[in-house]
């Protein structure tokens, strides 16, 4: 097939000229990168507070006493009540308890020796941001001075007197803080560059303009490319956005290369452009090609590790989120942004992406209508 | 066909699900020619059209388009023949300018900027060159698609009712033009309504609901509607139901005051015309029949399908 930079440039102009003048869409890409960041991202700064906990007391004494006083006064933990181990786990699982606190059998007569005896929280995690201050929280309990009446032998020098353990319910790969910045990078970029590429064709179909483009030598792969190659630099002005206010407004960290970032968001940018693309050659009008990227927009949402941990999910469900490129991208935002990681361990996570925008490029410039049969 | 054809299809047929809008058409147009194209609304002149550029692909039929296969060389065709879609089909979000030079650059003109400057004067839009094609007037719309469709020099024309909504003088105008490109030996395939610029056209074609029913100049288009014209000057609606009863009228047509009265056996309509009008008190004269009662006389006969 013969391509022309110059049909293909002709293209490309004519959708930024007519971008430009679509002052409600251009209003659209910044503002909704923005309102999303700071939404969540003011969701990650609240701080909880009363979170309903129950107590489980196999040893009534006078040290157990000592605590389950200092978490009623803490502001953290809200001590609905002391209950046996049947009925906490129910409360957990019905979700009236955040946390159920377990002080094990002879926690006194331990404590007292110095056997640094174990204090077990579970945690009901599907609320990570909760977990992690809890055993911050917990372990500045104004424990000792009630204690200090206490004959008691320290264990060794400096160790803490009691072992708390976190076990984490539901949720156990945590989600963190952090992640909300790469996410949302994903996620962002997903729905506008999908819906915006997926009305662009549906647009010209719908208007009659379609027919004066088909009229003319332009190729499907011409106009296709032509037609993403500005939404690529509005990706890319999105991306810098949420980087700055992430890093700026929210303190998120940038360990690793930002030139290896930004290749990356340039392939995960190209890979979603090429989806809208398809579907909007597929789509008949506009309604349509919306309601396809709704479709594909949930699963990357929800199969993708945005919204739930990816390995607590069935096997049939990482299958399919194995295929969308925001799985992946995720792993390699957070990689890049929080560990620093180098092109050649992220590979892994590289290819799919490539071998997802190449076979949707296929159907695409299958299913490109020459006609308007 | 020879160099002389620059169309030349044969058993063209197009069907929408299992309805046949254009049903196995013949039809030459030679080099340099003003071939009109009419038919009732419906009749299928667009989907012809379209199918002859390469934007609808026939279900049978074959034919080639300066010389090129419709179906399998559908792009080479396209880099020469210029087509005025039936409704404006330019960016409306775009000025004029900008409109004709992303068309210039679709057809990799080489010498863009002075070919669009160029056609902005030809065209009287220079003034209006920084206006957004959306915000045009209707005839103004209708240049600015000639105009662009104009800009790469095609061999063949496929003009989509170019004049529907454009001012007489304005017509006139652009009818002026399209001879001008004639004569330079560009052909002209144009679909209309209107019985001004039919007699224009060198030759014509009649489609009704998808058969090609009359093909020729005006002369043979008439004779092919095989009818005899009376008209009669200064008749009410009283008489015109007496002549609609008389033997042998198949229809009724008023310009002004004058009716013109057609029927194809002109035997029958020369006993019972003249008696009709002696009755009424009024003077029937026998005259050429006209294309337009040609064209209503076609357009009567032929019969429409069920559903449209
Ligand atoms: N894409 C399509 N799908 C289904 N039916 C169609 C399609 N395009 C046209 N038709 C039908 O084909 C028939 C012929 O349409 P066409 O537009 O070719 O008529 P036309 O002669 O150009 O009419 P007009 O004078 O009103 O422009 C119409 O009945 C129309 O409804
Ligand atoms: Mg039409």
């Amino acid at each position: 097939m013969n391509f022309s930079w110059h049909r293909f440039w002709g293209i490309a102009e004519k959708e930024l000229i007519q971008l430009r003048r679509d002052r409600l869409t251009l209003g659209m890409i910044i503002g909704i990168p923005l309102a999303q960041l700071f939404l969540f991202g003011y969701a990650i700064n609240s701080e909880p507070k009363h979170l309903p906990t129950a107590i489980v007391m196999a040893d009534p004494g006078p040290a157990a006493r000592a605590y389950v006083q200092a978490l009623r006064a803490s502001e953290y933990f809200d001590v609905k009540g002391i209950v046996d181990e049947r009925d906490s786990t129910r409360l957990l699982d019905r979700g009236d308890v955040q946390f159920v606190v377990t002080f094990p059998a002879g926690f006194h007569r331990d404590l007292v020796r110095g056997r640094r005896p174990t204090i077990l929280i579970e945690a009901d995690a599907t609320d990570p941001m909760t977990v992690g201050s809890a055993l911050a929280v917990f372990s500045g309990l104004p424990v000792s001075e009630m204690l200090r009446d206490m004959p008691m032998t320290t264990p060794s020098e400096g160790a803490p007197p009691v072992d708390v353990r976190v076990q984490r319910r539901y949720n156990p790969e945590v989600v963190s803080a952090y992640n909300i910045v790469p996410g949302l990078l994903g996620v962002i970029l997903t729905m506008t560059m999908v819906l915006m590429t997926g009305l662009a064709m549906t647009r010209e179909r719908e208007r009659g303009t379609f027919e004066q483009l088909l009229a003319t030598p332009a190729t499907p792969i011409e106009v296709m490319t032509g037609k993403i190659v500005p939404y690529i630099g509005i990706g890319l002005l999105q991306v810098t956005l949420i980087l700055l206010a992430g890093r700026f407004v929210f303190d998120v960290p940038i360990v690793g290369s930002l030139a290896l970032l930004y290749a990356v968001v340039l392939l995960f940018i190209a890979a979603t452009l090429t989806l809208g693309m398809t579907l909007s050659s597929l789509a008949r009008n506009q309604l349509q090609a919306m309601q396809m990227t709704f479709f594909y927009f949930l699963p990357s949402i929800l199969l993708s590790g945005f919204m739930f941990p990816y390995r607590g999910m069935p096997p049939w469900a990482q299958w399919v989120g194995s295929v969308l490129p925001l799985t992946h991208f995720l792993i390699l935002v957070r990689g890049i942004l929080l560990k620093g990681a180098d092109w050649v361990t992220l590979w892994p996570h590289i290819w799919p992406i490539i071998v997802f925008m190449m076979v949707v490029l296929g159907i695409g410039l299958k299913t490109y209508r020459r006609t308007l049969d | 066909m020879s160099h002389s054809t620059a169309i030349h299809v044969r058993g063209l047929t197009k069907r929408f699900a299992d309805r046949t809008v254009v049903n196995a058409v013949d039809l030459t147009v030679n080099r340099g020619e003003i071939y009109g194209f009419l038919g009732p609304n419906g009749s299928g002149k667009t989907t012809f059209i379209r199918m002859l550029c390469g934007l609808l692909t026939p279900d049978s039929g074959s034919g080639t388009c300066l010389g090129h296969d419709l179906v399998r060389e559908a792009a080479a065709i396209k880099r020469k023949v210029g087509y005025m879609t039936q409704r404006f089909s330019l960016w409306d979000d775009l000025s004029v300018r900008e409109n004709l030079d992303f068309v210039g650059r679709m057809y990799g003109l080489s010498d863009r900027r002075a070919a669009v400057q160029t056609c902005l004067n030809t065209y009287g839009l220079a003034d209006r060159a920084d206006q957004l094609a959306g915000t045009l007037s209707g005839g103004w719309k209708q240049r600015l698609a000639l105009a662009s469709c104009l800009l790469h020099r095609p061999d063949l024309l496929l003009l989509d009712e170019p004049t529907a909504g454009v001012d007489p003088s304005a017509r006139r105008e652009f009818w002026e033009e399209l001879h001008r490109l004639s004569a330079t030996g560009v052909t002209l395939l144009v679909s209309t309504h209107y019985m001004d610029e039919a007699e224009r056209c060198h030759r014509l074609a009649y489609l009704a609901y998808g058969d090609l029913i009359a093909h020729g100049d005006a002369r043979d288009i008439i004779a092919q509607a095989g009818i005899t014209t009376w008209t009669v000057r200064g008749a009410d609606a009283a008489a015109r139901a007496e002549f609609a009863a008389t033997p042998g009228v198949t229809d009724l047509a008023s310009f002004g005051t004058v009716l013109h009265v057609t029927g194809r056996d002109a035997a029958l309509l020369a006993t019972h015309v003249p008696k009709t009008a002696a009755r009424l008190n009024l003077e029937a004269t026998p005259i050429e029949a006209s294309l337009e009662d040609a064209f209503i006389h076609l357009m009567q006969r032929a019969t429409r399908p069920a559903q449209s």
